[in-house]
């Protein structure tokens, strides 16, 4: 029976790889390698680059310098034919004037494969994207998902050696894009071809992917898994990028934030003396109704039920705000004027340099650095 | 309101446009069936009509040709003088066809630019088929160029992207994505090339000489005939035209409407 | 292939061997980049810049003398007035009927708006010389309306009321295909807006719309303008071509070309063609002006 194919994947590999147009620097010494079979995601607000470093990787976009490597051969200087990649557009980029059999086969008669091959391949995408009953329709009678699914089955058909999609859900509605990434990870899970995936939303870069190159105006900000990136945040712009944290301004003192009378632990990497900020996600402020060793007193200022949790808002006695967020269950003694003692200790600190695009971003990485 | 503004422009519209048409219909009928025929039949008109479709095939070939090619490096490229070349293409438009006749006559005629190379070469390009294919090709260029232009521009380059990306060399992307897209522009632009090198009177009569049996197009036929007070041939010739303007005109409309629809998907 | 630390990453790395691989890629890009654009260079340059060029060496060739005696021919003077003046009348009728066609056109649905719409591209279809025979056919001292009229007095064929007439209808098609998309890209909530605040359709047109309409209606007038002093075909069957009173400026060019006075009537073409040109590049800035960002 024929069915989906097994695809082994082949890593990728991106070395100092720049983008200059004109005077704008798009990406800016951009490394990482993407291991066999994974999915990595280029995860950052619009205008990072990550597009652009997809696009080099695909032979759309010629590097300003840096090369590119894929299955251990060097692929800086290939056309984008010979790279054999599989490419998703965000807007599908379907063949308007194609049926959704000939989109599909492109790929497979571009290369003069004989017709039977091609229809029996067809078929099977189609299978696999379940879109069988659609052959024979064209691409302005199908829904956004419908198309990229389309989309995905024409990229997947010459059997490539990597596939790179760059903001595939982005034009779809909420749902639709749930569904859809439900989908492209089971779908991965039977294929396995490595893959890189260009996103902005980091929902679905946390649910996607195997590991995540987090990009801000053109350079790497963090490389990691998912659980690297959101538990232990090597820069500022990750802290505040990936996942919601408050923030907390105060000098370094005694390697602590140290903000009026009261100091937050971690800043033993940070310069003395130094401005400093402090990051905390709302799920790992603790809040207690009697004060304990190392908490500093906070009064609460709002409360907002979300159904089984509420995001209480507190005021510190400099005036600095903070969020947490706190099951209902454990709300008791927790309304609005009281006063309650904070647990900041699982806060990251970084220097609060705000001078320049990059601030101290490259001199103080100290988890996992860019492309090992 | 309404129906006043639409009663006035389906009344101005009617006059100027519509009236002439049922005019020159009725005078010609009035000649009678047989003066038709005859007509028709005679030789020089013959080769009159032939020699305006072999102009008008050459001038239309060529024009769709390099017209894409000029769509494409205008809606694609990026070089500076981009802009002039968008107002070079215009030009035809605006420019008097006497002029152009004018224009080759100075480039070919005696004493002309490039006379001497040809005619030591033996090749006749003044009072000859050549200019007047030179002349109506040079006011045909803007059809194309100005029909494809905005269609490249609105379908955007993502498509061929993907096509490349899928293997398809540059050859392989134009002709089965780009081309297939534009289509629909192109052949708009292909009938309106069509509809004004058979039209062309202006330049073909200065460079032509209007030598009857061979340098003689169907509109310098009706001028002579008209000059040599034989209007009822006049008519005859003139309505066969018409007639012929009036199936460009159907395709032409079919044309525009496959374009209109495409681009709302 | 070490990862270089990043101290160093801050300049892209030098030139190393693989540049030169580099320059070939990109070689091979630029290389089939400029076939396709010399193409492009040599067709427009071949075909359009060089007799263009040519025709204004030509007619300045010996300084003003050509111009001059040009001017001096019978009727000369009239005819380049009468051709600016027409031309000038042409376009503003046709800029307010157009433009009302167009209007019409866009925003009403009413029975017959398909044919309407094709009816106006006829002008673009039939042969400027169809034209004049169809005019004279229509106005002529033979026909039952010619004759009609001619009892009263109004003169049409072999009269200047005729040459208008032949120009309206040559450069109706061009206003209101020019006027037509302007209009179709326009929002009509912001007319509806006015209407809900109690402005009546004129109203709204005059203050709404109008300005937004104003680039396209001065491209559309420009260009009927150029294309109706230009005008040869239509005018030579229905003018009579009457020294000093309905002979027209491009019948006179080919006039004085057929008598052998090519320097004469190159002279006259190139202050006809210096005025299309400047037209043109004016609509070009006009029209691109309009473009959405």
């Amino acid at each position: 029976m024929t069915g989906p194919q097994q695809l082994t994947g082949t890593p990728i590999r991106v070395e100092h790889l720049w983008k200059r147009f004109g005077e704008f620097e798009a990406v800016r010494d951009v490394t990482f390698t993407a291991e066999a079979g994974s999915v990595t995601a280029l995860l950052g607000p619009s205008g990072s680059g990550k597009s652009t470093v997809l696009r080099m990787i695909a032979g759309l976009e010629e590097p300003t310098a840096g090369r590119i490597w894929m299955e251990r051969e060097e692929h800086t200087f290939k056309t984008v034919q010979e790279r054999r990649v599989g490419f998703v557009f965000q807007h599908f980029a379907l063949f308007r004037h194609m049926t959704v059999a000939q989109n599909v086969a492109f790929g497979l008669s571009v290369r003069k494969e004989p017709k039977p091959q091609q229809r029996a391949r067809v078929q099977d995408l189609l299978e696999l994207v379940q879109l069988t009953g659609f052959r024979d329709r064209y691409p302005d009678q199908l829904s956004g998902g419908q198309r990229q699914r389309v989309a995905l089955a024409r990229a997947l058909a010459p059997q490539p050696k990597v596939l790179l999609l760059d903001e595939p859900f982005g034009a779809l509605d909420a749902r639709v894009r749930q569904e859809l990434r439900r989908w492209l990870d089971d779908l991965h899970r039977e294929l396995g071809v490595t893959s890189l995936l260009v996103t902005h939303d980091q929902d679905e870069a946390l649910e996607l992917a195997n590991r995540i190159v987090v990009m801000h105006e053109g350079r790497v900000e963090q490389v990691g898994s998912p659980d690297e990136v959101y538990d232990e945040p090597a820069t500022p712009f990750v802290a505040g990028f990936v996942g919601s944290s408050s923030v907390l301004h105060g000098h370094v003192v005694d390697g602590h934030v140290q903000f009026g009378d009261h100091r937050v632990p971690g800043a033993g990497h940070l310069t003395e003396g130094e401005p400093a900020r402090a990051f905390i996600r709302p799920h790992d402020v603790r809040v207690t109704t009697s004060p304990q060793d190392g908490t500093l007193p906070a009064s609460v200022e709002r409360v907002v039920n979300l159904g089984w949790l509420s995001r209480v808002v507190l005021r510190l006695p400099d005036d600095q705000v903070l969020t947490a967020e706190i099951a209902n269950d454990e709300l008791s003694g927790i309304q609005v004027g009281s006063s309650v003692s904070v647990d900041l200790r699982r806060a990251k600190a970084f220097p609060s340099a705000e001078s320049g695009a990059d601030g101290g971003l490259t001199t103080e990485m100290t988890s996992t650095p860019a492309g090992s | 309101m309404h129906w006043g503004f639409i009663a006035i422009a389906l009344l101005y519209v009617g006059i100027l446009v519509l009236a002439p048409l049922v005019g020159i219909a009725w005078v010609a009928i009035q000649a009678g069936w047989s003066t038709i025929a005859t007509t028709l039949r005679q030789p020089d008109v013959v080769h009159a009509f032939y020699l305006t479709a072999v102009i008008t095939l050459i001038t239309v070939a060529v024009t769709s040709v390099f017209g894409v090619i000029v769509a494409l490096v205008i809606t694609r490229d990026r070089f500076p003088g981009r802009p002039l070349m968008s107002a070079f293409v215009d030009l035809p438009l605006a420019v008097s066809p006497v002029i152009v006749g004018l224009m080759a006559a100075v480039l070919f005629g005696r004493g002309g630019w490039f006379e001497p190379w040809f005619s030591s070469h033996g090749i006749q390009i003044l009072f000859a088929v050549p200019s007047m294919v030179l002349v109506t090709i040079f006011i045909c260029i803007p059809f194309v160029i100005r029909e494809v232009v905005p269609v490249l521009k609105e379908l955007g380059v993502t498509e061929e992207e993907a096509a490349r990306t899928l293997g398809a060399s540059s050859l392989q992307t134009f002709f089965r994505v780009t081309l297939r897209n534009i289509r629909w522009g192109l052949l708009y632009g292909v009938a309106l090339s069509t509809a004004r090198a058979i039209g062309e009177i202006g330049a073909v009569l200065i460079v032509s000489g209007a030598i009857t049996g061979k340098t003689e197009t169907a509109t310098l036929i009706i001028l002579r005939f008209f000059d040599q007070y034989q209007d009822a041939q006049g008519y005859i010739v003139a309505i066969t035209l018409a007639l012929v303007s009036i199936l460009l005109l159907v395709a032409i409309e079919t044309f525009k409407r496959r374009q209109e629809r495409m681009r709302q998907t | 292939m070490s990862t270089r630390t990043l101290e160093h990453a801050a300049l892209p790395p030098p030139e190393s061997p693989e540049a030169g691989r580099r320059r070939s890629v990109v070689l091979r890009g630029v290389l089939a980049r400029w076939g396709l654009r010399g193409t492009a260079i040599l067709y427009l340059g071949l075909m359009i810049a060089l007799p263009a060029f040519a025709v204004i060496v030509h007619g300045f060739s010996d300084g003003l003398q050509s111009l001059r005696d040009a001017l001096a021919a019978p009727g000369a003077r009239e005819a380049i007035r009468l051709t600016l003046v027409l031309g000038a009348v042409t376009a503003i009728v046709n800029v307010i009927f157009g433009t009302l066609v167009a209007y019409v056109l866009v925003r009403y649905e009413f029975p017959g708006r398909s044919w309407l719409s094709t009816i106006v591209d006829i002008p673009f279809a039939i042969p400027t010389l169809v034209t004049g025979v169809m005019l004279r056919a229509l106005y002529g001292p033979n026909s039952p309306i010619g004759s009609f009229l001619e009892g009263h007095g109004i003169k049409v064929i072999f009269a200047q009321s005729g040459i208008l007439l032949a120009l309206l209808f040559v450069t109706l098609p061009l206003v209101v295909r020019t006027v037509q998309p302007v209009l179709l890209e326009i929002d009509e909530t912001e007319e509806e807006a006015a209407r809900v605040l109690g402005a009546t359709r004129w109203y709204t047109f005059r203050r709404v719309v109008l300005p937004k309409l104003r680039a396209g209606i001065a491209a559309g007038g420009l260009l009927a303008f150029a294309r109706a002093i230009g005008e040869f075909g239509a005018v030579v069957i229905v003018s009579g071509n009457i020294v000093g009173r309905t002979l027209t400026a491009p019948v006179l060019i080919f006039q004085l070309a057929s008598q052998f006075k090519p320097e004469e009537a190159a002279a006259i073409a190139t202050v006809l063609f210096g005025i299309s040109f400047v037209l043109v590049l004016v609509t070009e800035r006009l029209v691109r002006g309009k473009a959405p960002a």
